[in-house]
């Protein structure tokens, strides 16, 4: 799960990192309230889940979705040019994003801009601290061209951060007498909010030090870990539906794993693992596959009707490929999910289903029995045949 | 001999009165499996099923029946206390099938269970099947989800991150006559207790496992850490497979694990490890069976 700029700079500020002054708003009149508060030099932002912001352009033809600005008249301005209006930026797809949301903030005089971060290794199974002292920049690139001015921190993960990491951390960046004794205490309170609110991934980029010696976050970047989103009501109310596929939303209600993609061979499948596969092996003979979708493993007749709407609400879709594997799950009640579902939707397009495993037979008679038009497989791969050879055809 | 378990073994069902437990409890017991215990804080003295004692801690349990195992089916936000609660009596299996622990929670499990004499596998699995020689493989010992009917005894070693693609794999060499040793669900979780590679120095060690089928699925590089290791010290021949190829970059498919991020864990890097350590990698899905038959020469 992602969250806006804003609401992760009230989140550092919560947990002791300090920002830029500064504040959100909704209408031009309250950017000019906020900005009447901030000094001579102000940003402007919109508030979009996508990097790229400041080369992006507004589909009204305004340029830019970061502003500077010298006065609160002239941040009402830029507020009311991009609020309502759609960003597109190299991350948001030629579709855009609706900005319905502006951060109004001090803008910062930048000494040097380093870069910093949070994330849970998978291979050491601990928290992990990143720096550099190349910030503001794709710390990609940064890893891949010049690795050495990366570097890693493991933390212990039951012990926690310890004094002398945070040294380490800020020797590594040159940080020295009052400026490391700021960076010690931004360094711990984002370890705490960190653990706290059970990231996967916090970044800072850029982390900037000022000619007047404070240390300050500029912008970041959250990844909660969904697992544990139970625990964090608070986090979960910061989640904006608005910025992910409606598809992906409306999925979720029924407790469907569903990606969109670009192709056109719609998939459902039982288990991540065989979702994956059955893209792959759609890939492998020739198509392209329009989605990942896992109905997971004790999918009901309901759960299968609802992941039949959702796939059919891709305008791109021209055939739909069913593979389950029923291993525990009865094939027969995968089978009438797909009757009831097809008498409903009003299916015109080729269906091809493969069902393997648990009551099989019962599965197959049933389909076989109904007025649905459907291609039967035997294999994945024949499945995966037929549905490219349906759409050819 | 198969691996971690065989038809002697004798197992306890945390969360055996939850219904997906309590579910999966019948179905092992109708295939033959020790099941000895179950243990439900709070119902400790009721029976499962009419024979299968409940106890309210697993300590009692392993101390009343000998149960050396234990499978996990506790919801995600209890789940942790159960796997250590497994750990702290001593268990020489945890078999934990939850999923949507958090990760901080694996975290801190994986770093306590340091120096323990448990080995966790899991979670987010759908267990592990030694088959028994009976009609169907019954008679074995199946612990977790898996259905039990597509196994046949034999000497194919099966390691793999996901559930139903484990089934396909299985299902595919058992109609091609090919018999499993054990069938390992290692999880598709970012942590978890046993990796490809430790189940993979297991099958190398096992004498009755002849050949390896190793699934695995994009992110982390725990797919190239085993492949590199059969590289120099497995002589018995392996197929592999990877899926995820068509995946899109920094979206997580299905399972927690399954990422790929920053240029890592791509499933062409895997199949490229495996190629280099002389794995036969499957063309497709389908073809899991059929790769494993062109291994065995």
């Amino acid at each position: 799960m992602n969250i806006h700029e804003y609401q992760a700079k009230e989140l550092f500020e919560k947990f002791g990192v300090p920002t830029p002054k500064g504040q959100v708003a909704d209408t031009p009149e309250a950017a000019r309230e906020v900005a009447q508060g901030l000094g001579s030099e102000i940003v402007v932002k919109a508030q979009v889940h996508a990097g790229g912001r400041g080369k992006g352009t507004f589909k009204n033809g305004f340029q830019g979705g970061v502003h500077l600005v010298k006065d609160a008249a002239a941040a009402a301005d830029i507020a009311e040019k991009m609020l309502g209006e759609t960003l597109v930026t190299h991350q948001t797809g030629e579709e855009g994003k609706l900005v319905s949301k502006v951060m109004i903030a001090d803008a910062v005089d930048i000494e040097k801009e380093y870069y910093l971060a949070i994330l849970m290794d998978r291979e050491s199974r601990s928290p992990v601290i990143v720096a550099s002292t190349e910030g503001g920049v794709n710390i990609e690139e940064v890893a891949e061209k010049t690795p050495e001015l990366i570097h890693n921190q493991k933390i212990h993960p039951l012990l926690g951060l310890q004094p002398y990491e945070i040294r380490n951390v800020a020797s590594k960046l040159g940080f020295s007498g009052d400026t490391a004794k700021q960076f010690a205490k931004l360094l711990k309170g984002l370890f705490k909010l960190f653990i706290d609110c059970d990231c996967s991934m916090v970044e800072i980029n850029p982390l900037v030090t000022t000619p007047d010696g404070q240390v300050l976050a500029l912008d970041a970047k959250f990844d909660f870990d969904d697992n544990a989103l139970y625990r964090h009501p608070d986090i979960q109310k910061l989640h904006d539906p608005t910025e992910e596929d409606p598809r992906e939303v409306e999925a979720a209600k029924y407790d469907l794993n569903y990606i969109g993609l670009d192709g056109n061979i719609a998939c459902l499948v039982n288990g991540a693992g065989l979702a994956m596969a059955t893209m792959d092996i759609i890939k492998h003979c020739g198509g392209e596959p329009a989605n990942f979708l896992d109905v997971g493993g004790g999918a009901t007749q309901e759960q299968v009707r609802n992941a039949f709407k959702i796939i059919l609400g891709d305008p791109n879709v021209k055939a739909i490929l069913v593979n389950i594997f029923g291993g525990i799950m009865d094939c027969d009640v995968i089978a009438k999910g797909i009757v009831a579902a097809c008498g409903e939707v009003n299916l015109n397009i080729p269906l091809v289903v493969r069902l393997e495993g648990n009551n099989v037979a019962a599965g197959k008679a049933t389909l076989a029995n109904s007025d649905v038009d459907l291609i039967a497989a035997d294999t994945l791969a024949d499945a995966a045949e037929k549905a490219v050879a349906a759409i050819a055809a | 001999m198969a691996i971690l378990v065989d038809e002697n073994t004798k197992v306890l069902i945390q969360g055996i009165t939850g219904s997906f437990g309590g579910r999966h409890a019948q179905l092992s017991l109708d295939y033959g499996t020790q099941l000895v215990a179950g243990v439900t804080p709070g119902k400790g003295g009721q029976t499962f099923g009419g024979c299968v004692p409940i106890f309210d801690t697993v300590e009692q349990a392993v101390a009343e029946t000998g149960a050396t195992v234990s499978a996990i089916f506790v919801p995600p936000p209890f789940a942790a206390d159960a796997i250590l609660e497994a750990v702290g009596a001593g268990v020489a299996l945890a078999v934990a099938i939850t999923e949507g622990i958090p990760v901080m929670d694996m975290m801190r499990v994986r770093a306590a269970m340091l120096g323990s004499k448990t080995r966790l596998i899991g979670p987010n699995c759908p267990g592990i099947v030694t088959p028994g020689l009976g009609k169907d493989s019954h008679g074995g010992c199946r612990i977790g989800i898996a259905p039990g009917y597509i196994h046949k005894r034999g000497k194919v070693g099966v390691v793999s991150r996901s559930g139903t693609l484990t089934y396909e794999a299985v299902w595919q060499l058992t109609n091609l006559g090919l018999g499993q040793s054990t069938c390992v669900g290692i999880g598709g979780d970012p942590i978890n207790g046993t990796s490809h590679l430790d189940i993979m120095k297991m099958f190398n060690d096992d004498p009755e496992t002849e050949a390896i089928i190793m699934i695995g699925e994009i992110g982390g590089t725990a797919e190239e850490e085993a492949a590199a290791w059969a590289k120099d010290n497995c002589d018995k021949p392996i197929a592999g497979f990877i899926a995820g190829a068509t995946a899109p970059p920094g979206r997580r498919m299905g399972h927690a694990g399954a990422i790929v991020s920053g240029g890592m864990g791509t499933a062409e890097a895997k199949m490229e490890a495996m190629r280099d350590a002389g794995i036969e990698v499957a063309q497709n899905p389908s073809d899991m069976g059929d790769a494993l038959m062109r291994a065995m020469g």
